[in-house]
């Protein structure tokens, strides 16, 4: 029964979603008032409805009811119950599901919180919702249907991939999907605001919350997702380029530009056109990655089904989504009027300049995403590794780091060049005395001037804060000031495990000591370890430095169901860095594999993730706390 | 000039739909063919692997007979696999050569005297550098290698039973 109920609550919500749009569209065309109020209700309970099928799902798979075909292909009755949960959305229906689950809610939340925004643009944009929903909503029912049954059921299920059972599977893909498709509201705010002409700085204020929330998730789930990869696959690598790595990244990418760009509208009344587009951009981004990684175009660890029927639907989906965003755009631009121009040197010069950065970098990881495709459409098997990623986008990445630096140091509308340089002066500083003192150790180009502006703008990040009352400074200020301090501290990690990292492979017998970085590693000895669905060999280790001497246990892990074996990580997190150890496979006559890093200032690289995400929400804060103070103080007025 | 300017995203979407969609439609390729096939091997020059047997370079592979250029290592399991098919091959008088990646003396002589021991010269690829470029992604595999230095096949991963045949043939109708 529940499985019923579950595709019951899909159909219901599918069938609210058409409701909507159709609302919505004789709200605008015929002035309809009353019509369109009830539009905000109904989004509210379609994004209920959704929410009610995914948790329906989840008591499916939770109960392991064997005669659901998806729960039999996925999961099994002796699986720990965390990974039933997780489970739930850790195949292609079940993702879809959470998917268009997110979307429904996005949906429901502008509804009911967004106040600012001019009546005729919000019913624009829940009919732009729903019409996004609507297509997902067919594409589930219609050609991934979770709930289908088996007859007759199965005796048990076959087992979820064991590179999946982790507790990082209950967190990375709802955070990350959260971020994807939190973008759709600002798609909407977009397509919204050009059926109705009303760009300007009312529109990007009320939609700028909307986008920082969407972003703040996504930089939560890139960072959560690279650590995870990094102890979980056994690499040592923390970010491999790979497709779908890719296609979070693209999204993450045009939102930056895009929470910068509409600052600028917000405040200048500027690049109107531009914003408009970038918040079309983010979200197609979003759904070309969810094309690529569902439609099995790509191989990838990520990559579900393959399955060039579905990849169609979704293929088709995308071409009505974006292209009609784009052909709207094209049609509508024109008439919405220019908003005012700016000097070069200023706080809006600096954002443009941050904007094409991002643009340029974007464009280079869709190429290279895209150009295996290209290349097979033309016969050749190819595929793009990070030698191009690092090359290409690498030297550009720095510039922006340069221009990260300077911008929130110039005034709005005009300054003075002069004026400026007297400002940068100091992180100038810190650049060269960086930059300077690496010659000693020279740590290779790119990490050398990775440190070496990372050190620059750590100062120049919180230059913003001097000479001001630190108590009455807006709390976004703080949160601009983290967000880029935590930019700074990413890319030292990155440069520096990049150039320091020490890697070596051994063979060892029992009592025999490896060395690494500053470690000397022991193998004190191997024993087996039961775990609720796996048996491992566990290896003990000593890792001695100086007088401090701990255990790490790394695993060889054997999964029974389905029958395959992981490599778990263990990790020695110390202050200055990490040691990673990976054990391998025995040689058969007394001697183990072992695999050891020495990642010095590793972690700085997530910490400095975290930093980020901090960052925005301080930001959304000021940012609701201060709207809300006005719409206050209009009332009282 | 301005009204055409706006039109261009749709344009570039339009190009990319079509690539991709274009891509989804043709099968995809089951087996992984060889980038290699055809072109000379790379220049190189590795030092001995194991004491009493020499290293290899890119020379010995353009003296006019056909060999078989195997990469492996001792740490890799599909290379136990494979081990009987290349003792067989050395039997039928095809001369091997290896290249071993990132491994150690003392673990290839365990190896070779577990498994059998088929090649004639063994080359440390320390760091993988020859066989990145090769274009070999994994341990094992096999390229049979013509009198004039060019690949004419390559095997990805290990040698099977049923493999044999075509690598004997492979040999035989190279010059």
């Amino acid at each position: 029964m529940i499985a019923e109920a579950g595709l019951a609550a899909l159909w219901f919500a599918g069938a609210l979603a058409a409701l909507q749009l159709v609302m919505a569209a004789i709200g605008i065309a015929r002035d309809r008032d009353d019509v369109a109020a009830a539009v905000r209700p109904v989004a509210i309970v379609q994004g209920l409805l959704a929410l009610l099928a995914m948790a329906l799902l989840i008591e499916l798979f939770l109960d392991s009811d064997m005669s659901v075909k998806l729960v039999v292909e996925n999961s099994h009755s002796a699986k720990p119950w965390l990974y039933k949960f997780a489970g739930a959305w850790g195949n292609h229906e079940g993702s879809m599901l959470l998917w268009v689950t997110i979307l429904g809610l996005a949906g429901g939340a502008v509804a009911i919180f967004e106040r600012s925004l001019p009546e005729r643009t919000l019913t624009a944009t829940l009919g732009a919702q729903a019409t996004i929903a609507l297509g997902f909503y067919a594409f589930l029912l219609f050609s991934s249907n979770p709930f289908a049954r088996l007859n007759p059921s199965a005796p048990d299920g076959l087992g979820l991939n064991p590179l999946l059972q982790d507790p990082g599977l209950a967190f990375h893909p709802p955070t990350l999907y959260t971020g994807y498709v939190g973008l759709s509201v600002a798609f909407s705010f977009a397509v919204g605001a050009l059926v109705t002409r009303d760009v300007g700085p009312a529109f990007a204020k009320a939609m700028r919350p909307w986008v920082l929330i969407a972003w703040i998730f996504l930089t939560l789930g890139i960072t959560a997702g690279s650590y995870w990869a990094y102890y979980e696959l056994g690499w040592g690598g923390w970010w491999f380029w790979d497709p779908v790595e890719n296609a979070s990244l693209m999204p993450w990418l045009a939102a930056t530009a895009l929470l910068h760009s509409v600052t600028v509208l917000a405040t200048r009344d500027g690049l109107r056109a531009w914003t408009i587009m970038l918040a079309v951009v983010a979200f197609s981004m979003s759904m070309i990655g969810t094309f690529l990684v569902r439609s099995g175009i790509l191989t990838s660890v990520h990559a579900f089904a393959v399955d060039p029927e579905r990849g169609a639907f979704i293929l088709a989906l995308l071409a009505i989504y974006i292209g009609g965003a784009l052909a709207l755009f094209a049609a509508r631009i024109g008439t919405v009027r220019a908003g005012t121009t700016f000097d070069p040197v200023s706080r809006e010069g600096g954002l443009v300049a941050n904007n094409l950065l991002l643009s340029v970098i974007l464009g280079i990881v869709l190429i290279g995403t895209l150009y295996p495709i290209v290349a097979a459409s033309f016969d050749v098997q190819l595929s793009v590794g990070p030698p191009f990623f690092n090359k290409a986008a690498g030297p550009i990445a720095l510039l922006l780091v340069a221009v990260m630096a300077v911008g929130p140091l110039l005034r709005w509308r005009r300054d003075d060049a002069k004026a400026v340089l007297r400002r940068v002066i100091l992180p100038i500083g810190a650049t060269l005395a960086a930059a300077i003192a690496l010659l000693f150790v020279w740590p290779g180009v790119l990490p050398w001037a990775g440190l070496s502006l990372a050190a620059g703008l750590a100062v120049a990040s919180v230059a913003p804060l001097r000479k001001r009352n630190l108590r009455r400074t807006p709390l976004f200020t703080y949160g601009m000031v983290i967000a880029h301090l935590g930019i700074a501290v990413s890319l030292a990690g990155m440069a520096s495990d990049r150039a320091f990292t020490q890697e070596t492979l051994v063979a060892v017998r029992t009592g025999e000591p490896a060395r690494v970085g500053p470690y000397t590693v022991t193998l004190d000895g191997i024993s087996p370890v039961i775990g609720q669905n796996w048996s491992a060999l566990e290896a003990r280790l000593t890792a001695t430095r100086g007088a401090s001497e701990r255990i790490l246990r790394p695993q060889l892990r054997f999964f029974a169901n389905p029958p395959t074996s992981t490599n778990e990580s263990a990790i020695l997190t110390v202050l200055d860095g990490q040691l990673y150890t990976v054990l391998g496979q025995p040689d058969g006559q007394g001697r183990w594999q072992l695999r050891l890093w020495w990642k010095p200032f590793v972690t700085l690289i997530w910490f400095g993730g975290v930093l980020v995400a901090l960052g925005g929400m301080l930001s959304l804060l000021g940012r609701v706390r201060r709207e809300r103070r006005t719409t206050m103080r209009n009332q009282w007025a | 000039m301005k009204r055409f300017a706006l039109w261009a995203p749709l344009a570039i979407f339009a190009l990319l739909f079509a690539v991709v969609a274009s891509g989804l439609f043709r099968p995809a390729e089951k087996v992984v063919r060889s980038a290699m096939v055809g072109k000379p091997l790379p220049d190189f020059a590795l030092p001995a692997m194991v004491p009493g047997k020499p290293g290899l370079s890119s020379a010995s592979f353009r003296q006019g007979k056909p060999r078989l250029l195997n990469v492996f290592a001792s740490w890799c399991i599909p290379c136990i696999a494979e081990a009987p098919q290349l003792m067989r091959l050395r039997a039928m008088g095809i001369p091997i050569d290896a290249i071993a990646i990132r491994d150690t003396a003392p673990a290839i002589a365990g190896f070779l005297r577990r498994n059998g021991d088929p090649y004639e010269r063994i080359g440390s690829d320390r760091a993988s550098q020859v066989q990145l470029a090769l274009g070999s992604s994994g341990v094992p595999e096999t390229f049979v290698i013509d009198g004039r230095g060019i690949v004419v096949k390559q095997i990805i991963g290990d040698i099977r039973p049923e493999n044999v045949a075509e690598i004997v043939q492979a040999v035989k109708d190279a010059r």
